[in-house]
C-alpha cells in the first residue's frame, strides 16, 4: 500500500474540491440564469473535459503549461517554479479537467429554483447576498453536494491528465490511480489490488452521498398534494 | 417578462382581447360619479401618500401608462392577456426597469428615467403576491413570512408577527407546515401574508386568485374585501377577470397593448366608457354605429340615426351634430315591449327587429334581436321570454332607454 500516494490523492482532491465549488457556484449560477449565445458557448466550453480524450487535454496543459511559453512563464512566476510535474500543475490540470463534474450538477440545481422566487425574496428586502445564503444556497445544496462527492471521486481516479502533466514522482505527483498503474507494471499485483478496492469503496460512497442528497432535493421541492 | 411560466391562459370561449364578463350587472347607475369623487379622484395624482405611476417605453414591451393608487384604495388594472398588466405591476416592485416615465410612492421617488433614479426591489417596501405565489419552499409557512419582516426585529417579535399577519389572513395552526403540505388556497394566503409583512408603501398583486378553483377563489375574494378594510396602503391588483376587478376595485385601470385607455370607477367604465375600444374590453356587445344629428328646437335631447331609426338621447357628450359618433346600448337598457300590454318607456326609443336566437341561461336567457344590419344583445328572465312567444323568426320590439345611450368616437380607422 502507497501511503504517500493516497495521501497525494486525497489532497488533491480535496483541493481540487475547495477551490473549484465557489467558483463553479458563481459560473452555474450565470448559466442557469443568464440567456444568450454567450451562456451555450462557455456551457459548451465547460463541458469539453468530458468529451476529450484525457491524453489529449493532458497534452494541451503539458504544453501550455510548459516554462518555455507566455502561459507557462506567467504561472510559473505565480507559483514559484515550473507548473509541470509539480503538485501545483496537478492541482490546477485537475481544476479544468473536473470543471464539467462540478458544474454540470449545480447549473441544474440552480436552474431548478423560479426566478419568482428569488425575486419574492428581493421584494421581501433580502439583499443578493442574502438571498443566496438564505434561499438559493439551501435550494440548490443538493446539487452542490453531488457535484463535490462527483469532483472528488472523479479526482481520484483521474489518470491520464494527471500522466502527462505531472507524471510519476513519488510524494509530488505520483497520486493513488498512478500508483496502481507502476505496481502493476512492477508485477506487484497484491498492492495493486489493495489500493483499487479503496478506489472502489471511495468511488462508491461518493455515489451513495450523490443519491441521498437527489432524494432529499425531490423531497424538497417537490409539490405534494394536501392529505 | 410576460412570458412566465403559469400565466394564466385566457378563458375557453373568450373573444379575441376580450375580459370575461359574467356576474357583471351593476345596474342602471349612469353618471355616478358626483363632484365629491370627482374631486377625490382629482386629489388622488396630488397625494404625496399614495402612488403614482407613469410609466413609458416604445420596447421591447410597448408602455405608455399613467395612474394613481391613493391610500387605502384598490385600483385594479384589468386588459388581455399580454396587454402588460404584469410588468406594470413588476416596475412597481422594482423587478422591471422601463425605459422612461418615473414612479413615487408616499412622496418618494423610486423610478425617475430622466434623473436616472432606480431603486431597488429591497428598498421600497412593497408586497407583492405572485401569481405562482413564489414562496420559500424550504421554510415553513411561518419563516416565510418571518422572513418579509426586518431583520433587524429580535426573531421572538417577527415570530409573533409573522403570528399575527397568518391570523389576520384566517390561517392559524398550519405555522410549521412546509409549503408543498399546502392547498392552493393555503398557499396563497401564505402568500398574501408574506407580502403584508412587506406592504409598507403598498400592496401588488398578480393575478392573485387564478390558481385556485372556483369555490376557494369565491371565499378568497371575499376575505380580501374584508381585509382591504384594514388596511391603509394603496393596492394595485393585476386581473384579467373584469367580474373579480368589479367586486373588489374601487376604480379601474384599463389597459390595452401597455396604453391606459380609462381610469375610473367600475360603474363608469361600464356604463361611461372612453371608447370603443374601452367598451369592448369590458365586455359590451351592443356597439353600434350612427350619425348624430342637429338639436330638436327644443334642445332638450340629442338626436341620433341609428339604422334608419331615429333615437333619442340623455347626453350627447362632447360630440356635435353631425358626428360619426359609436353608440353603446348597455343590455340593462333594452326593454322588451310586452304583447298586448303597454310597458314601462314604451315610447321612448321604439325600435323593431327580428329574434335571431334565444339562449336559455339558467333563469335568465340572452336574446339576439336583429335590427337591419345590426344585432343587439341582452338578458332577460327565462319565463318572461317564454311568456312572450320569443323564439326565433319572430318580430319583436324592444325600447332603448335613452338614459343609458352613450356616445363613444368611432375606432379610429
Amino acid at each position: 500500500m502507497d501511503w504517500t500516494a493516497l495521501t497525494l490523492s486525497l489532497q488533491l482532491a480535496g483541493l481540487t474540491v475547495l477551490i473549484l465549488l465557489p467558483l463553479s457556484v458563481m459560473l452555474a449560477r450565470w448559466i442557469a440564469w443568464s440567456g444568450g449565445r454567450a451562456v451555450a458557448a462557455i456551457e459548451a466550453l465547460v463541458m469539453l473535459p468530458l468529451v476529450l480524450p484525457p491524453t489529449v487535454l493532458g497534452y494541451y496543459l503539458l504544453v501550455g503549461l510548459s516554462p518555455g511559453n507566455a502561459i507557462g512563464a506567467f504561472f510559473a512566476t505565480l507559483a514559484g517554479g515550473p507548473l509541470v510535474f509539480s503538485f501545483a500543475g496537478l492541482v490546477l490540470a485537475s481544476l479544468i479537467v473536473n470543471l464539467p463534474f462540478a458544474v454540470q450538477p449545480m447549473a441544474r440545481a440552480f436552474e431548478a429554483i423560479p426566478q419568482s422566487v428569488r425575486e419574492a425574496a428581493w421584494v421581501s428586502g433580502l439583499s443578493r447576498w442574502q438571498t443566496f445564503w438564505r434561499i438559493e444556497a439551501p435550494l440548490a445544496w443538493p446539487g452542490v453536494l453531488s457535484a463535490a462527492a462527483l469532483v472528488f471521486a472523479h479526482t481520484l481516479g483521474e489518470f491520464g491528465v494527471i500522466l502527462m502533466v505531472g507524471g510519476s514522482i513519488p510524494g509530488e505527483t505520483r497520486t493513488l490511480a498512478i500508483s496502481i498503474y507502476d505496481k502493476v507494471q512492477a508485477f506487484q499485483n497484491e498492492a495493486a489490488g489493495l489500493m483499487a478496492g479503496v478506489l472502489l469503496a471511495v468511488s462508491f460512497a461518493a455515489i451513495a452521498v450523490m443519491h441521498v442528497a437527489g432524494r432529499q432535493r425531490r423531497q424538497r421541492m417537490a409539490p405534494v398534494a394536501e392529505f | 417578462m410576460e412570458t412566465r411560466t403559469g400565466k394564466a391562459r385566457p378563458q375557453e370561449g373568450d373573444g379575441p382581447g376580450a375580459l370575461r364578463t359574467d356576474a357583471l350587472r351593476t345596474g342602471p347607475a349612469p353618471d355616478g360619479q358626483t363632484a365629491d369623487d370627482a374631486n377625490r379622484h382629482a386629489n388622488h395624482d396630488a397625494t404625496p401618500t399614495g402612488l403614482d405611476v407613469h410609466v413609458r417605453q416604445a420596447g421591447p414591451i410597448p408602455l405608455n401608462a399613467r395612474f394613481a393608487c391613493a391610500r387605502g384604495e384598490l385600483l385594479a388594472i384589468v386588459g388581455p392577456s399580454g396587454s402588460g398588466k404584469t410588468t406594470l405591476l413588476r416596475a412597481i416592485a422594482g423587478l422591471y426597469r422601463p425605459k422612461g416615465g418615473a414612479i413615487r410612492a408616499q412622496g418618494t421617488a423610486w423610478f425617475d428615467a430622466n434623473a436616472g433614479l432606480w431603486l431597488p426591489p429591497q428598498a421600497r417596501g412593497v408586497g407583492l403576491v405572485f401569481q405562482d405565489y413564489a414562496l420559500f419552499p424550504h421554510m415553513d409557512v411561518a419563516a416565510n413570512v418571518m422572513a418579509a419582516l426586518p431583520q433587524s426585529l429580535p426573531a421572538m417579535e417577527r415570530r409573533a408577527a409573522a403570528h399575527a399577519l397568518l391570523a389576520r389572513v384566517n390561517l392559524t395552526g398550519l405555522e410549521a407546515r412546509r409549503p408543498h403540505a399546502l392547498s392552493g388556497g393555503q398557499s396563497q394566503r401564505v402568500a398574501l401574508a408574506r407580502a403584508l409583512a412587506r406592504a409598507q408603501s403598498c400592496l401588488l398583486l398578480d393575478e392573485p386568485f387564478s390558481a385556485v378553483d372556483q369555490m376557494t377563489r369565491e371565499r378568497l375574494k371575499r376575505e380580501l374585501a374584508d381585509l382591504r378594510t384594514t388596511m391603509s396602503c394603496p393596492t394595485v391588483l393585476v386581473t384579467h377577470d373584469l367580474s373579480e376587478a368589479m367586486t373588489l376595485a374601487d376604480r379601474l385601470c384599463v389597459l390595452a397593448r401597455g396604453n391606459t385607455l380609462q381610469v375610473d370607477m367600475p360603474g363608469r367604465v361600464r356604463l361611461r366608457p372612453a371608447s370603443a375600444q374601452v367598451a369592448r374590453l369590458v365586455g359590451h356587445n351592443n356597439i353600434l354605429e350612427g350619425v348624430l344629428r342637429a338639436p330638436a328646437a327644443d334642445a332638450q335631447h340629442g338626436m341620433l340615426t341609428w339604422q334608419g331609426h331615429t333615437l333619442s338621447l340623455a347626453n350627447t357628450g362632447a360630440h356635435a351634430a353631425g358626428d360619426a359618433v359609436a353608440l353603446l346600448v348597455p343590455p340593462e337598457f333594452i326593454v322588451l315591449h310586452r304583447r298586448g300590454r303597454p310597458s314601462q318607456g314604451e315610447r321612448e326609443n321604439p325600435v323593431d327587429g327580428t329574434v335571431r336566437a334565444v339562449t336559455i341561461l339558467g333563469d335568465q336567457s340572452a336574446v339576439r334581436l336583429e335590427v337591419g344590419a345590426d344585432t343587439l344583445h341582452f338578458t332577460m328572465p327565462t319565463h318572461a321570454a317564454q311568456r312572450n312567444g320569443l323564439a326565433p323568426g319572430e318580430r319583436a320590439r324592444v325600447s332603448l332607454l335613452a338614459e343609458g345611450l352613450h356616445l363613444m368616437p368611432r375606432d379610429p380607422r
